[in-house]
């Protein structure tokens, strides 16, 4: 961390001395043509020839002639390389295996640099355009065709008979299924590790990669009206960012991405991948557009569950139904909840809880009724344990939501424009709109093509702790029931894991080989007062131990934010800024309450009587302790002990 | 006064202050710097730069990631006395590049390193939402925008 500072430290003034040096340079250059600029450092200098008078005319020279030769040089260079394209191409044409790009790439690393060698400039480099100087006459545009013909089974822009028909390319190096967060995690991971890398993310949506969390949090607390557009939402800092991982500028298109210099990451959108040829390693889309691949990652995440009451109930029921995951789903919702009088969430899981209290909140101006109905005793009542549970039940009320615990569903039907909601115990709720949020059924719809395994306790495609299901084909995300060694199988649908597993299957794409390691987190917030973040196996029929401290008014999420003005805060703890101590306005001594109050704390949930899940119940910035606990998988005998670890009374 | 309670299979603790105040007598195992399991920083153990490092956000993988993994990669190994001062050309490249995409890399002419960018280095395994430690790369004007996802935890280096 602090190695990281420093260097940073360090860049920074040179990068700004260099660049304003730069800048100035090439403008001194531009308009003295000849003169010596000031104040150049000592490494050589890229604009502005030196010397002046009779030098020259003779440095004039000298750069024309090596020009010259650069140019004809290159020229062969190309000439040769595409009869060795070609060649390659028909090669390909007529084998069966994929071919690999490591043998293809060499030949053009080499070329560039042998072409750089002939400019005066002499900065060693991989992309032969990357330093043109504005003084020297840089190697013309076709150098960067040069690298990408060998890349790529299409044909090059310059010697083209046929038209490139191919709208999407025919192979791609790193091919990932789905455009979620586990997607863009690899890609990243996949560029950061593989200079020049090229991926292509096929989803079937119509948006760029984008994160979750916010769709059922903090884009609800937006005072923007817009916010349906614009998906901008206020982080825990203040800033405002846009939930898409990166703006369309960061990509590039399917199109160029064979032939682009430096590789980048293509997104196809609204085409889903409907078959996929293992051993030939190679995918068919649902326009029956066929892709092969090097390596593929299969991130297709999943679709909301629903009950088989309302999906049994009709049309009419069916309409009035929403199953919230994406961002159209948000955006209907948003609309939807405007123009009706009252809305029911069914499920009290994380989910269903976020969004009945952001939809609570909103009740009080709108006066729109919202129902929260679940078979469990309490919200959250598989994660949490009974009496915290019960607990968060009730600020979940306060925050203007009706509770129906202990309900389940028997039948649903349309009446008078009404949904009427039977109980299996004879209560009737009647409402204008259902929320299912009831689980995610993971996607393995590949699995049957592929020969993939499919398990069968968690669902979702089995592989192994290096996320790996078969030799070219990794999953990662909700998708993925992997191998955990500390914890053992399991299958996680949280945003940290989607992140920690997309990043790891990147880094196993380019050759890591690493197991699942880093213990992925998580966390909730349901209202102001009520902020946790989790870790590990955090299952409530587990056996518990919670230590608590008394709290004070200054241990919510609320008062942690209070500083930078938001409401909610979702993230979690090492952005430091946040958590800095609130000087709350008038902080409410730590008293003891004849009613337990379950202001802060630590709660570790046990197997076997080792510690396999921790809670942090606002509680803020201990994450990196808590991952230590469970990585170290160890027997404590005194669990108050371990959580003094914590400093649970300290901000 | 801390006191337990047990509620069927759960155990419920208060504790005051005072009584945290006493030392853990907790053991946790030592760290080794070297396990390659774990989460590396910005430097791997051997010196080499992590490109895919959270704290670098998506500055080496994005449009101009390989002008700043050589810029980057000349001012890490240099040897001048002025570090990096051979390495203007790379820097510049990387700024031309990133001017070329100003909603990825948003120019700010007079600001400074972005202060988030030092308080964040060396984050831990998961992508940072807000404008992280990209910021303070290259250029003091260009405080890139920060690269996805989620909350991460802090998960220092060594």
């Amino acid at each position: 961390m602090l190695t990281c500072r420093t260097v940073w430290k360090k860049l920074a003034p040179l990068a700004r001395a260099s660049s304003t040096v730069c800048r100035q340079n090439v403008r001194r250059a531009g308009l003295t043509n000849g003169r010596i600029p000031a104040q150049t450092p000592a490494a050589h200098m890229s604009t502005g020839p030196t010397g002046g008078g009779g030098d020259n005319h003779l440095y004039v020279l000298l750069v024309g002639t090596v020009a010259l030769g650069g140019g004809v040089y290159m020229y062969q260079t190309l000439k040769g390389d595409q009869k060795r394209y070609q060649a390659r191409i028909d090669e390909i044409a007529s084998r069966q295996q994929k071919p690999t790009t490591e043998d293809q790439a060499t030949p053009i690393q080499s070329e560039p640099p042998a072409v750089e060698a002939a400019d005066t400039e002499a900065v060693p480099q991989p992309e032969p355009q990357a330093a043109p100087s504005p003084e020297e006459p840089s190697p013309p545009a076709p150098d960067a065709e040069v690298v990408a013909p060998s890349e790529t089974t299409e044909p090059p822009a310059g010697v083209d008979s046929t038209p490139a028909s191919l709208k999407v390319p025919s192979h791609i190096p790193y091919l990932l299924i789905g455009g979620g967060t586990a997607s863009f995690a690899a890609a990243r991971s996949i560029r950061a590790r593989d200079p020049g890398a090229r991926v292509l993310i096929v989803t079937d949506e119509p948006d760029l990669p984008y994160m979750r969390p916010p769709l059922s949090k903090e884009l609800w607390f937006s005072d923007d009206p817009s916010v349906t557009e614009t998906l901008r939402f206020k982080q825990w800092n203040g800033k405002e960012r846009s939930i898409y991982f990166q703006p369309g500028s960061f990509y590039i298109t399917p199109e160029e991405l064979n032939t682009a210099e430096n590789g980048g990451v293509g997104v196809l959108t609204s085409k889903r991948v409907v078959h996929m040829d293992v051993r030939g390693n190679k995918v068919k889309l649902d326009d029956d557009t066929e892709i092969s691949y090097d390596k593929c990652l299969i991130a297709t995440g999943g679709v909301p569950r629903n009950l088989q009451v309302i999906e049994r109930a009709g049309e009419e029921v069916m309409l009035k139904t929403t199953l919230f995951r994406k961002i159209e789903d948000f955006r209907s919702l948003d609309k939807v909840s405007r123009n009706i009088k009252s809305i029911t969430i069914i499920g009290g899981g994380f989910l269903g809880s976020e969004l009945a209290c952001a939809l609570g909140r909103r009740s009080n101006e709108s006066g729109l009724e919202v129902i929260q109905m679940y078979p469990e005793k309490g919200n959250m009542g598989k994660v949490l344990p009974e009496y915290l549970s019960n607990w968060t039940t009730e600020k979940v009320k306060k925050e203007g939501v009706k509770i129906i615990s202990e309900a389940l569903v028997k039948s649903v039907i349309c009446k008078d424009d009404k949904l009427e909601i039977q109980l299996k115990d004879g209560r009737l709720v009647k409402t204008d709109h259902i929320v299912a949020a009831v689980g995610l059924e993971p996607n393995v719809d590949l699995a049957k093509s592929a020969g993939l395994e499919v398990d069968s306790d968690f669902g979702g495609y089995r592989v192994n702790a290096e996320l790996q299901a078969r030799s070219n084909i990794w999953v990662a995300g909700d998708a993925a029931c992997f191998y955990d060694i500390r914890l053992g199988r399991r299958r996680v649908e949280h945003h940290d894991h989607a992140v920690v597993s997309g990043r790891l299957a990147g880094e196993n794409m380019t050759g890591a080989n690493k197991p699942y390691w880093h213990q992925s987190m998580f966390w909730s917030d349901l209202g102001p007062d009520v902020g946790y973040e989790a870790i590990g196996i955090v299952d409530s029929s587990l056996p518990t131990v919670g230590v608590f401290a008394k709290a004070t008014a200054k241990d919510t999420p609320k008062a942690a934010t209070e500083k930078s003005g938001t409401g909610i805060r979702s993230e979690s703890e090492t952005e430091d800024t946040a958590t800095s101590p609130v000087a709350s306005s008038s902080p409410a001594p730590a008293m003891v309450e004849h009613k337990d109050d379950y202001g802060k704390g630590v709660i570790f949930y046990l197997r076997d009587k080792v510690v396999v899940g921790i809670i942090l119940w606002n509680v803020f910035n201990r994450m990196p302790i808590a991952r230590k606990i469970i990585k170290d998988g160890e027997e404590h005998a005194d669990l108050n002990e371990v959580a003094k670890l914590f400093n649970i009374h300290e901000d | 006064m801390s006191y337990c309670r047990q509620e069927g299979k759960d155990r419920i603790i208060f504790v005051t202050k005072e009584d945290h105040e006493i030392p853990s007598n907790a053991e946790l195992i030592a760290e080794d710097p070297d396990d390659p399991y774990e989460e590396q920083g910005l430097i791997l153990p051997n010196g080499d730069i992590n490109w895919n490092c959270p704290c670098l956000g998506g500055m080496a993988s994005g449009p101009c990631g390989s002008q700043f993994k050589e810029a980057f990669s000349c001012f890490h190994y240099s040897k001048e006395e002025v570090k990096g001062s051979e390495c203007i050309d790379n820097f510049r490249n990387m700024q031309e590049c990133m001017q070329r995409y100003p909603e990825l890399y948003p120019q700010e002419e007079d600001k400074e390193s972005s202060p988030e960018a030092e308080s964040n280095s060396g984050s831990g395994s998961a992508l940072l939402p807000e404008s992280d430690s990209t910021s303070a790369t290259s250029t003091p004007e260009a405080t890139a925008s920060s690269d996805s996802t989620s909350p991460t935890d802090n998960q220092t280096a060594s």
